[in-house]
């Protein structure tokens, strides 16, 4: 077991993969001969050369199609969009293409690809530089969506990502990549599918991913410590398809709910946490459950503006205090 | 060419003629749904093209008006009509359409609604093509109004730039859905609008299959032994309406009948005729033969065929789930 970064994880899971298969190849702006923006392809263009790990221009919508169309015939792309934001750009391939040939091929053509995004809000990027897009991607039938929350995700949602049929749309965190965690010395893979329990707990179930994973067990902490609260953290880790049954489970247990995004509170993940909730458990309620998600805004450039935009660990303690009266 | 294979390419010109307006019967008859777009009047670019080609191992790519391409890429007929039809043995088991047909048996890979949307596809088969080694193409066929989307200069540029073996034919039936070529676009000669990229280019008749043949030759040629990309323009004209629903406003009628005298089939057929290869009794015989077999063979197996199982409606949205 050795201490790796976040952005070690995902260099070892491309590094491993490509070792093992030729058609695996990478691509994006600036991650060959500089390295990758975080780093996370740093070492490859040396080692594999000019044909599989490619500098592109900045053209996201075309090269994301080159990478669909290489899955569609074979080849195990991984395509790095350089910020979230610019996935925009790359949305009619991804959504078009990458996500509906499959099924619109009678299941006859499979698309292996897949995307890392890096995203979130990290130190003043401004409004076109820190979003989140997990609402959206979440929303397009024929994606897997995952985003990993530690370093050993980092890389074992990278493994199974390329070693799959489908193609996955992999959400990282642009103020993570220096993230410090455990990670097995011997190859694994995480699953595409089902949540995980962060910190097991008996009075409320603190749903998160990603980021704000951590928010939650910060949290989880503080109201043991000081609240004699026992909260459950949950990672969702897989937001499409996402764990009915994971999720109804711990509601089950704890009898109470909450969800915590950094993305904005309309559409998204916080609603169909709830949603499913609804359907699959409502009546092992013991209260409402509650969202704490990001300030419905662009997200701003001033510093104190920026971080009164995002929610953090103690607005989750507030809310989990109010739905206990303690 | 011997007058076997000549005859050969009429009745494949003939027999994608029929087949579309039998779409069109069928379409009025409701028994196909959603859009329908016809090739009559450009059946020499597709057939053309890929008579120079290796149907089978190299890739084609095309946009919605796709039937005579997947046709000549290999595909049956028959999962071709069914799956207009939407039945379960279509080519996209009906889950495609029209404007979504597949097969990959014969690499024949779509089939796509988004104009300019196969661009960088065909790229990316390339780019496999070229890790995997192999002397293969990649062979992409769109429409002149493809040529304004930012895919067309962005996969252009990168084509270029990684020596990606691509041909991109670009069919120039001069209108863009509805709107002529010259109000939307600066340059109108297509095969200029890539050499800023470094890609050699051509431009030629689009009616005349011998012309296609000739250009499509040094062009696969260029693709498969430089590996590098290139740009072949055919001038063409579709003689029905972008798709079944057009008004034809944006038109005239003494245009279209200009084009209608240089119709593939009957510049083909007269120089046939012209040559002794084929009489008109011989003509007449094998455009009832081809009638005979599209309404016995095809469209009857079509509307033979069952429908997808309802249960199955959610199956195919994951590889996965799909085991």
């Amino acid at each position: 077991m050795a201490e790796m970064m976040y952005w070690q994880g995902i260099l070892r899971a491309h590094d491993e993969e490509m070792a093992r298969d030729p058609l695996v190849f990478a691509m994006g702006e600036d991650i060959g001969v500089a390295g990758g923006t975080y780093k996370a392809t740093s070492g490859l263009f040396a080692k594999y050369g000019d044909q599989r790990v490619i500098d592109t221009p900045i053209s996201e919508n075309s090269y994301t199609g080159i990478g669909v169309g290489a899955a569609m015939v074979g080849a195990r792309p991984i395509v790095e969009i350089m910020s979230v934001n610019f996935a925009w750009l790359a949305m009619d391939q991804l959504m078009n293409n990458a996500a509906k040939i499959h099924y619109m091929s009678g299941g006859r053509i499979r698309c292996p690809f897949v995307m890392r995004v890096p995203g979130g809000t990290a130190h003043q990027l401004g409004a076109q530089h820190s979003a989140r897009m997990e609402r959206v991607f979440m929303g397009i039938s024929g994606l897997r969506v995952v985003t990993p929350a530690t370093p050993r995700d980092a890389y074992g949602l990278l493994k199974s990502a390329v070693r799959c049929d489908d193609p996955v749309v992999i959400l990282e965190h642009e103020a993570m990549y220096n993230l410090k965690g455990e990670i097995p010395d011997t190859e694994f893979f995480t699953p595409l599918e089902g949540v995980e329990v962060m910190r097991p707990g008996k009075d409320i179930s603190l749903f998160a991913y990603n980021i704000s994973v951590h928010w939650a067990l910060d949290a989880a902490q503080k109201l043991a410590e000081e609240y004699g609260i026992d909260a459950e953290v949950i990672d969702l880790r897989a937001l499409r398809p996402m764990d009915r049954a994971g999720i109804a489970a711990s509601v089950r247990k704890t009898h109470r709910a909450l969800v915590v995004e950094e993305d904005e509170a309309p559409v998204g993940v916080g609603s169909e946490v709830m949603a499913i909730i609804n359907e699959e458990c409502f009546f092992d309620l013991d209260a409402a459950p509650v969202r704490v998600h990001a300030l419905d805004v662009p997200i701003p450039y001033n510093r104190r503006l920026e971080k009164a935009a995002i929610p953090n660990a103690a607005d989750v303690v507030a809310a989990v205090r109010k739905m206990l009266g303690r | 060419m011997d007058a076997t294979d000549q005859k050969r390419l009429l009745r494949e010109m003939l027999f994608a003629r029929r087949f579309e307006e039998r779409c069109a019967e069928a379409y009025h008859e409701r028994q196909i749904g959603g859009f329908l777009h016809l090739y009559p009047g450009e059946e020499a670019c597709a057939i053309g093209v890929l008579e120079q080609a290796r149907p089978g191992s190299d890739y084609v790519v095309t946009g919605y008006r796709d039937h005579i391409h997947a046709l000549k890429s290999g595909m049956d007929p028959k999962a071709l009509m069914a799956e207009l039809f939407g039945k379960e043995a279509g080519c996209s088991k009906g889950r495609g359409g029209s404007m979504h047909l597949f097969d990959p048996d014969v690499r024949f890979m779509g089939g796509y609604a988004l104009v300019g949307g196969p661009f960088p596809l065909a790229a990316g088969f390339a780019k496999a093509i070229q890790l995997r080694g192999g002397d293969e193409i990649s062979i992409c066929f769109l429409g002149d109004g493809a040529n304004n989307q930012g895919t067309f200069h962005e996969t252009m540029n990168m084509a270029s730039l990684w020596n990606l073996p691509v041909l991109f034919v670009c069919e120039n039936n001069l209108y863009g859905i509805g709107t002529a070529i010259e109000r939307s676009t600066v340059e109108i000669n297509q095969y200029k609008r890539v050499a800023p990229y470094g890609i050699e280019a051509a431009q030629c008749d689009g009616q005349d299959i011998d012309v296609v043949m000739a250009h499509a030759e040094r062009a696969i040629q260029h693709v498969r032994e430089k590996r590098k990309p290139y740009f072949l323009e055919l001038m063409t004209y579709r003689l029905r309406g972008h798709s079944m629903s057009d008004s034809g406003a944006y038109r005239s009628r003494e245009e279209v009948e200009e084009w209608a005298q240089r119709d593939p089939i009957g510049i083909y057929q007269r120089r046939l005729m012209d040559a002794n290869v084929i009489s008109g009794e011989e003509f007449h015989a094998l455009d009832q033969a081809v009638q005979d077999e599209i309404e016995n063979g095809i469209v009857r197996f079509a509307v033979e065929s069952p429908e997808p199982r309802v249960e199955d409606v959610a199956r195919y949205v994951y590889v996965e789930g799909d085991k």
